[in-house]
């Protein structure tokens, strides 16, 4: 099942349930606002490490364009919306918002 | 193919804050009605959703928490509750107005693995 996350993970417990509750291995893809997780430097980069070590995440890369979000955590993988579109075509999504 | 889908419905939202909690109760009323094989999962502040008690009489809202318990009468049974975001509210299963397992996480992401489509409210 592919995870959807869209609110910042400064203001919301989205991200956290999504860990929560979502299979182990299983793929995560932050959009929106949710994007400001995906970046290096920040107070959350050592929890998003900690998340990659159970879950492929990606970060939509319209979204941190549009956010100014050009560092990001290495090892979070940047899809476009043809990416997006593939990961859903793969599995099964569901949203945390 | 079967008509029937497996959908989970996924409340995570509190009552009468947003819009999320009263939809999800649509939605799934509108999927009963379809026979449709629901499972209804209630977590984070979804919880509050079917608190017992609650009095909106002075606040011009419409308490719809009522409307859970005819749930039954639709054939959708299968209500979960998810302990740990129970038990950090304060609540027991007893707060609630409506019959709800009260399970583990592992229990939920099983859940919603055996899914047609889960749906976020």
């Amino acid at each position: 099942m592919l995870h959807l996350v869209n609110r910042s993970p400064y203001a919301s417990t989205s991200l956290d349930s999504c860990v929560k509750f979502a299979k182990k291995g299983s793929p995560i893809l932050l959009i929106e606002d949710a994007v400001y997780g995906a970046m290096a430097g920040t107070a959350l980069e050592k929890k998003m490490e900690s998340i990659m070590k159970d879950f492929t995440v990606y970060a939509l890369k319209e979204d941190l364009l549009a956010r100014g979000v050009t560092n990001v955590i290495a090892g979070i993988t940047e899809v476009d919306y043809t990416g997006f579109v593939e990961l859903v075509e793969e599995h099964k999504p569901t949203t945390w918002t | 193919m079967s008509d029937v889908s497996k959908i989970l419905i996924m409340m995570r939202k509190a009552p009468y804050g947003t819009i999320y909690a009263f939809e999800g109760l649509e939605s799934v009323l509108i999927m009963g009605a379809y026979e449709q094989d629901i499972t209804m999962i209630f977590a984070d502040d979804g919880v509050y959703s079917i608190k017992k008690g609650m009095d909106t009489s002075a606040v011009g809202i419409k308490d719809f928490s009522p409307t859970f318990r005819v749930l039954e009468m639709y054939d959708i049974e299968k209500l979960y509750v998810d302990r740990e975001s129970m038990e950090a509210r304060g609540l027991t299963a007893d707060d609630l107005i409506v019959e709800a397992e009260v399970v583990d996480t592992e229990t939920i992401t099983k859940l919603m693995e055996e899914q047609d489509a889960v749906l976020p409210f």
